[in-house]
């Protein structure tokens, strides 16, 4: 009887729906939880930015950070929830159909001076997989404040290297700007200069030069969509 | 006063068999999965540059192993015989996608330094190798042990080689500083190498020479 053909397809029917009843209900009972988690990474992720690393800071996200959503030509745009936007989603969508228009999210933070810091969202590749981060740039519009970035698997010990401390304070004091005042963006590339001139790139990490090309590529892009709505607030 | 001698009888008698005990130690030591079989190789390079993700990939391993013998145990006598990989299979990955979303709900930073090593619990040979070898044609008691055995074998190696990775390669023990500064500044510099999966390689090649220098009777002739 076990080994009857009707047996085994019932057997077989039986354990997958199980299964799928079981981890249907564990996905949808677990769901908000992990969303919750996804969410407070990434405000933590922000705020750490223009460094307010505090345990509870993310519980006054919409208190410290003005969130909206800027398109390339500097307006904001309204009915899109800054926070909800994937921006690596978004890109890939553009890369098929370049008519899909891009929208990247800002997020401003306002310090007791009423100083603000613009808070860039950036999304990119590495060598193995997505990579992304915030860039937080002064009211000045060109000078970085700091610079957060992580990865989904890049190597350990090398390009894995970008999500620590040691790599983003790098970018603290670069500008996008040169002297004349073209866009530069902050080049990630093998150190042959002066890497303490707030003028030249960050110097890169050795046996991550995929990565580190990444950063590079994604730093550029990024930067440059948001320009045109920081250019806009500097004339006002 | 009989009643109260039945009872001292009762308790003196050991809760495990010489055979049950078997099951457990066996794995831990004469017959580990990871320095004996040389199976779960991939996760013991992997995900042991730290100890606290470590421990939560022992645990993880350790609760889908002991589920999955029993699990399996219990449906032996129902499984056909031409479909078994597939439903041992089956009931591996249940548990480890559950294993995988509970961890995302609630340790959401240690599952994020496993990633995907979490995921591949599920093509771990330790825990596929006891459901053919054992389960299958185990009660589930025996089951249970076996699989808490293997379990633990596995789990005692893989913090063996985080403790020394950890602790060689970054100075610290579960995040904490050990290697005081002044060590640091009179020139100690931590060994890379143990931060890559080759540096896991030596440190279990390392243990498996111990053991066997240990233990002559696994001595290969």
């Amino acid at each position: 009887m076990r080994n009857s053909n009707n047996y085994i397809i019932l057997f077989a029917v039986i354990v997958t729906v199980v299964a799928a009843i079981l981890l249907a209900s564990a996905a949808t009972l677990l769901k908000p939880m992990q969303d919750a988690n996804l969410l407070k990474e990434k405000q933590q992720n922000i705020l750490a930015a223009v460094g307010r690393t505090g345990e509870n800071d993310y519980k006054d996200f919409d208190k410290l950070i003005e969130s909206i959503v800027v398109d390339k030509k500097g307006e904001t745009v309204s009915g899109i929830e800054p926070l909800a936007v994937n921006l690596a989603y978004e890109k890939r969508v553009q890369s098929k159909n370049p008519d899909h228009k891009l929208n990247y999210p800002l997020y401003i933070y306002t310090n007791e001076a009423g100083e603000k810091t613009y808070i860039l969202q950036l999304a990119g590749t590495g060598l193995w997989g997505p990579i992304w981060g915030y860039l937080a740039l002064d009211q000045d519009g060109e000078t970085v404040r700091a610079a957060i970035f992580d990865h989904k698997g890049e190597t350990p010990g090398l390009g894995a290297e970008i999500n620590t401390e040691a790599f983003q304070s790098k970018f603290t004091d670069k500008k996008i700007f040169d002297t004349e005042g073209n866009f530069t963006s902050v080049k990630v590339q093998k150190g042959t200069f002066d890497a303490s001139d707030p003028y030249q790139s960050v110097d890169a990490i050795s046996g991550g030069t995929i990565t580190s090309n990444g950063v590079s590529q994604m730093l550029e892009t990024d930067i440059k969509f948001y320009l045109a709505y920081i250019q806009k607030q500097q004339k006002n | 006063m009989s009643a109260v001698a039945t009872k001292v009888q009762e308790e003196k008698k050991p809760l495990l068999s010489k055979k049950d005990r078997k099951l457990i130690t066996d794995p831990l030591s004469d017959n580990n999965p990871i320095t004996i079989q040389v199976l779960g190789i991939c996760s013991a390079l992997a995900v042991t540059t730290q100890l606290k993700p470590t421990m939560v990939m022992a645990i993880s391993v350790l609760a889908v192993i002991i589920f999955s013998n029993v699990i399996i145990s219990l449906l032996r006598n129902l499984i056909p015989g031409r479909i078994r990989i597939i439903v041992q299979l089956t009931v591996i990955s249940v548990l480890v996608i559950l294993v995988d979303q509970i961890l995302k709900a609630f340790l959401y930073d240690v599952s994020k330094q496993l990633s995907v090593f979490v995921g591949l619990i599920i093509t771990n040979c330790i825990v596929m190798g006891r459901l053919e070898a054992f389960a299958m044609g185990n009660k589930p008691g025996s089951a249970l042990l076996d699989g808490l055995g293997n379990g633990f074998g596995y789990g005692v190696i893989i913090l063996m080689v985080a403790f020394a990775r950890e602790f060689f390669g970054s100075g610290k023990i579960f995040g904490f500083q050990v290697i005081p500064d002044a060590a640091y500044e009179m020139g100690y510099v931590n060994n890379g190498l143990m931060l890559i999966p080759a540096g896991a390689l030596f440190v279990i090649a390392i243990i498996i020479w111990i053991q066997r220098s240990l233990n002559k009777n696994l001595e290969e002739a």
